[in-house]
């Protein structure tokens, strides 16, 4: 069977869950064979055998960490080089989208990006992907080369699927361009104790209704009650209330949970843009004209100040 | 030394319009009014930036689009770009990212420069992946998605703030940069910016004056097919309640039903 080359998205050996679901994606189209760089490489072994990695090509050099994303294309083409694989997948991180491009320019292949979905098909595999704000859905090909590809998170349902996951080192040679974009420092977002955004099964998220920084409090004591990631409008990250880095939108996360929660947001189609797409979607505004009422499945109006809270403890109350 | 800024803004439609795919299933240009990308208003602004803070600089303002994507370039020239290149051919229609990019690196180095300034992605095929293949094709560093730019003495730094850290960056020109919307608002045009950008120099190239083939770029040339788009099924009408001091335990009730809670 033709083997699938799958980048890997971990941080210092852990794998992030984008990734396994990609393994999941990619077993529909061939083998996966997965590439892992930098710190950590070979502890992602176990996890990705677990899901499904025939193999697992790793390599770590202070190159990886030091300079910005080719260090990492030339890895990943000296894998592909290696493996002449029938399709790469990457994940849809903003950093993964660039290696992808620039390894599709080496190797002469088009590029997908922000695939929702994938499948094999006749003329190599197929992605859906969602335009326009999510209001279209287009399934599309890579037509020259061998497709390249990037995967949204919350595509697919990881599965575990234990295969082989034979370690070996692969032998990377930097080009010339590697050492051009400098990484002067590196300062590690403090974690939350929270879900990851895009990762998220469940999201809840305030607008310029909350109001305050102060009150994000209200909307993160619903997120605690479901465990769920903290999501924010961007006019409440322009306003200072909440970091920018939880902002849900075009230029936000996009992010696809089972349920989205929407507090004080109005659903400008540049935040639908972002969130459009999830399972069950849900909001309260007191203004019962605002178009996120369009997308809901149940939505409350009223005053979210009144609605969030007596919500957080009906749920606190029934998990007992 | 005059530092030569080359931006690189897309003409779009309108987000808030009707958008749609034509029936060839590319970008339905014709029911829609078209605009600078938002995103790259951002680009022009700190292009204007850099400018102001060299000695000597030139802000060259670079899209491919069709003939009404001059707008976009008269947008950027109001806002005080010092002139414009258009890439304009029949034979584009249908252009994947691979073949846009190829465009956009030729005519980049046709025009010259010592920095080029995207956008983050564009409003419209929102890949986010023109920056970084400009850079892989005119082999120079990419220094993107950045919050926060400068540029002293030849080098570039900033700020890019990625989803688990948020790292200082820094290359040598010539390099490729790409700002964020978190990079600063971009001024608006004014009268006087507005007039004047009526007498700026607008130059048209076509893939002939680039070297360019037309079967490496347009719909036949792409390194990608659509097979086909359909619009998302409307959602059915949700249940809408009104809070009368109730509504918090009724959508608990309606969370649990769904098996939430
Ligand atoms: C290029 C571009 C990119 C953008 N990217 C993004 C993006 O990524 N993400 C994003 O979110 N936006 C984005 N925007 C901005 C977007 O257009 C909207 O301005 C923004 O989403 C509005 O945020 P909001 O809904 O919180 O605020 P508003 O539109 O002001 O809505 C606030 C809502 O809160 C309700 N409300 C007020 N008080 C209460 C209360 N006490 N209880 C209940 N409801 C209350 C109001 O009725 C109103 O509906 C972008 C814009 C542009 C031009
Ligand atoms: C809904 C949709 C989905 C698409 N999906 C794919 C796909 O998966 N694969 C594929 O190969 N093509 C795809 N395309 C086509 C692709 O979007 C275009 O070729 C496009 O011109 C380049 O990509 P982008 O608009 O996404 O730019 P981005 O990479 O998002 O743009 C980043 C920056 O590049 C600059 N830029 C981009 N285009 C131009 C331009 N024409 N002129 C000047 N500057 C520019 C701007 O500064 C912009 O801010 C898609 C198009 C649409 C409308």
């Amino acid at each position: 069977m033709a083997e699938v080359l799958v980048y890997v998205d971990h941080v210092d050996g852990a794998v992030r869950k984008p990734t396994l679901e990609l393994l999941t994606l990619a077993r529909r189209i061939g083998e996966p064979v997965a590439v892992a760089l930098g710190n950590g490489a070979a502890d992602t072994a176990a996890a990705l055998a677990e899901h499904g990695a025939v193999r697992v090509l790793t390599a770590d050099a202070p190159e990886f960490a030091d300079y910005l994303v080719v260090p990492k294309v030339d890895a990943l083409q000296a894998a592909y080089d290696a493996v002449s694989p029938a399709a790469v997948l990457l994940p849809s991180s903003a950093e993964a989208k660039e290696i992808a491009a620039r390894l599709a320019v080496r190797i002469g292949s088009g590029i997908i990006t922000d695939a929702v979905d994938l499948e094999a098909g006749d003329q190599g595999p197929v992605a859906t992907q969602s335009a326009f704000a999510a209001s279209f859905t287009t399934k599309s090909r890579v037509s020259k080369g061998v497709p390249v590809i990037t995967v949204k998170p919350n595509s697919a349902a990881v599965e575990a699927a234990p295969a082989a996951g034979a370690v070996e080192a692969l032998t990377v040679s930097f080009s010339e361009q590697a050492t051009g974009t400098k990484v002067l420092s590196r300062t590690p977002r403090e974690s939350t104790g929270r879900p990851e955004l895009t990762e998220a099964a469940i999201v809840v998220s305030g607008g310029r209704g909350v109001n305050g920084a102060e009150n994000f409090a209200v909307i993160e004591a619903l997120a605690d009650s479901l465990g769920a990631a903290v999501g924010a409008s961007r006019a409440a990250v322009d306003a200072g209330w909440y970091p920018h880095t939880n902002q849900v939108g075009q230029t936000g996360k996009s992010v696809s949970p089972q349920l989205y929660i929407a507090s004080g947001i109005s659903g400008a189609i540049q935040h639908r843009a972002g969130m459009q797409t999830s399972k069950t979607i849900v909001a309260v505004n007191k203004d019962s004209e605002a178009p996120i009422f369009d997308l809901v499945d149940y939505g409350v109006v009223g005053d979210l100040f009144d609605v969030v809270p007596q919500l957080t403890e009906e749920i606190n109350t029934r998990k007992g | 030394m005059s530092l030569r800024i080359v931006v690189c803004v897309k003409y779009v439609p309108d987000a808030t319009g009707d958008r749609h795919f034509a029936d060839d299933l590319t970008l339905d240009r014709e029911d829609v009014d078209g605009l600078l990308s938002e995103l790259d208003e951002y680009a022009v602004e700190q292009a204007l930036q850099i400018a102001d803070a060299a000695d000597d600089a030139e802000v060259t303002v670079l899209t491919v689009g069709p003939e009404d994507a001059k707008d976009a370039l008269r947008k950027a020239l109001s806002m005080g770009a010092d002139r414009a290149v258009h890439v304009e051919d029949d034979d584009l229609h249908g252009s994947d990212v691979i073949g846009t990019s190829l465009v956009l690196a030729k005519a980049v180095e046709e025009t010259g420069y010592d920095l080029v300034i995207s956008g983050m992605a564009s409003t419209d095929g929102t890949m986010g992946v023109v920056p970084a293949l400009l850079a892989e094709r005119l082999g120079v560093p990419q220094v993107t998605l950045l919050s926060q730019v400068s540029v002293e003495g030849g080098v570039v730094r900033g700020r890019r703030d990625g989803d688990s850290a948020s790292e200082e960056l820094e290359a040598s020109l010539p390099a490729v940069v790409s700002v964020t919307d978190q990079s600063g608002e971009a001024r608006y045009p004014s009268f006087k910016g507005i007039m004047a950008a009526k007498k700026k120099p607008v130059k048209s190239l076509d893939l002939d004056d680039l070297g360019i083939d037309a079967d490496e770029v347009g719909l036949a040339g792409s390194w990608t097919a659509v097979d086909s788009a359909a619009e998302r099924p409307a959602r059915t009408a949700g249940t809408i309640v009104k809070d009368e001091g109730e509504g918090g335990k009724q959508l608990a009730g309606f969370l649990a039903g769904q098996k939430f809670i």
